[in-house]
């Protein structure tokens, strides 16, 4: 009793909605990677209250669902006056959450460097910023590295979420195909395919740097870093 | 316009919001269960089995693990009513927390389940012990011990998790606030109030988990 069967059109649907998914896994890098930066910066930084208010945004973003978030996002822009744009709020969302986790990351792999290279630093006459970021920062990326390439398989998930506040890419283009040939096996076996390998080399390729940069300094953070998704 | 938060419309539906509660603990304590057993039993047959029960779970894990939790939901609920299977909203959302949460919890459990030196193993053995007993007492005791953080922290994600179950229609806290959102057309002090709910109910679920792990490993190794 379907209106259409899963053919080869059904199917380029699905692989162009996946773009989309693409696209927001992308923003969300690389703005979670901007806002994590700043996040992670403030959180080792001098000032109490900056640390502060570092670890409540963290609190906050890893303490709620991200569901939850864009839903706010979505319908609290238009209490700000702004018409609710799905791009938009999955956008915003995504990075600030984003960032929380990249901010704990990042973190991280910045208390992995030893003190003593904080103290020769300022005895060298080096302030905060020029000490994260001349002599911190480049031996803390190769520890951040592999849970960096890791969460990013969880952003590409997650993305799947933005689906429920409307935004149509790979999770939602499946289930408008799902309503039209009712064939769920098929559409679902082939997204979770699609999903698969776009999240697999991935994790393979996390997998493979956390080898790598196994003995030496190794990143101590409280929590094991996941996200829901 | 009105700009002006309002939380009198929704605090007055208390009823529903500890309703939504009550489901999403449910959702939240059931899916952990059979999570958590899939998990031993899963790890356990990945460490110990012989290849053709090692190498399905291995592919279990990692298909699980590499597509979203959204997607999974809506395969259960979709498909299995093909292969004769009803299911209602409720029990299908349980179903696919479940088998998601067992590929976490079977990777995180082999590792502690690695983690246990083959010498203590090898003594147990020697000492004339039964293989359920070495399983039980020699390698999954300490394995849960020495994994508990990580455990205890994709627990937590398996409850924010469960608030994309009303994709699928099973009743819970995010599905009543959509509810609420219809009924009271205060859409943002509705998700402010359910995101203060859930950020209490993770803080709580952490302190308990925590107490617990604290309970249950007490003594020194």
């Amino acid at each position: 009793m379907s209106l259409r069967d899963f053919g080869p059109n059904e199917l380029m649907f699905l692989i162009m909605a996946t773009r989309w998914t693409i696209l927001l896994a992308l923003i969300a890098f690389a703005g979670g990677g901007v806002i994590g930066l700043i996040v992670a910066a403030l959180r080792v930084a001098p000032l109490l209250p900056l640390r502060g208010l570092a670890a409540g945004y963290i609190q906050f973003f890893m303490g709620t669902p991200i569901l939850i978030q864009l839903f706010m996002a979505y319908y609290g822009s238009s209490l700000l006056g702004f018409r609710p744009d799905p791009w938009v709020a999955a956008a915003v969302t995504f990075s600030l959450n984003g960032g929380a986790f990249f901010g704990e990351i990042f973190r991280g792999s910045i208390d992995a460097v030893p003190k003593g290279q904080w103290e020769a630093s300022t005895a060298l006459g080096f302030r905060f910023l020029p000490t994260l970021r001349l002599v911190i920062l480049p031996q803390a990326v190769r520890l951040m590295l592999p849970p960096t390439v890791g969460f990013m398989v969880q952003i590409v998930k997650t993305t799947s979420v933005a689906s429920l506040i409307g935004l149509t890419e790979l999770a939602r283009a499946a289930t408008q195909v799902n309503t039209v040939t009712f064939q769920p096996v098929l559409v679902f076996g082939t997204v979770s395919l699609i999903y698969f390998m776009l999240c697999w080399p991935l994790s393979l390729y996390a997998g493979y740097l956390e080898r790598r940069v196994g003995g030496g300094l190794q990143v101590r953070t409280k929590k094991p870093l996941l996200m829901a998704s | 316009m009105q700009t002006a938060l309002q939380f009198g419309p929704v605090l007055i539906h208390l009823d529903q919001l500890l309703y939504g509660v009550g489901q999403t603990i449910q959702l939240a304590v059931l899916s952990i269960l059979f999570g958590t057993i899939i998990g031993v039993l899963g790890a356990i047959g990945r460490s110990f089995g012989p290849r053709w029960v090692s190498w399905p779970i291995a592919a279990y894990v990692e298909l699980i693990r590499n597509t979203p939790l959204l997607i999974q939901l809506y395969f259960v609920f979709f498909s299995l009513p093909m292969f004769g299977l009803k299911l209602s909203s409720g029990s299908a959302a349980i179903l696919a927390l479940s088998i998601h949460l067992g590929a976490y919890a079977t990777e995180i459990l082999r590792a502690g389940v690695e983690s246990v030196p083959v010498g203590q193993i090898e003594a147990a053995k020697s000492l004339g012990l039964t293989s359920y007993r070495i399983i039980r007492h020699v390698v999954l005791v300490p394995a849960v011990r020495a994994v508990y953080p990580a455990l205890s922290a994709q627990f937590i994600l398996q409850l924010m998790g469960t608030s994309i179950v009303g994709a699928i229609a099973a009743e819970e806290l995010t599905a009543i606030a959509n509810n609420l959102v219809m009924e009271t057309f205060r859409s943002f002090e509705v998700y402010i109030v359910i995101a203060v709910i859930y950020f209490v109910l993770v803080q709580s679920a952490s302190l308990i988990l925590a107490g617990l792990g604290r309970l249950l490993f007490r003594w020194r190794t």
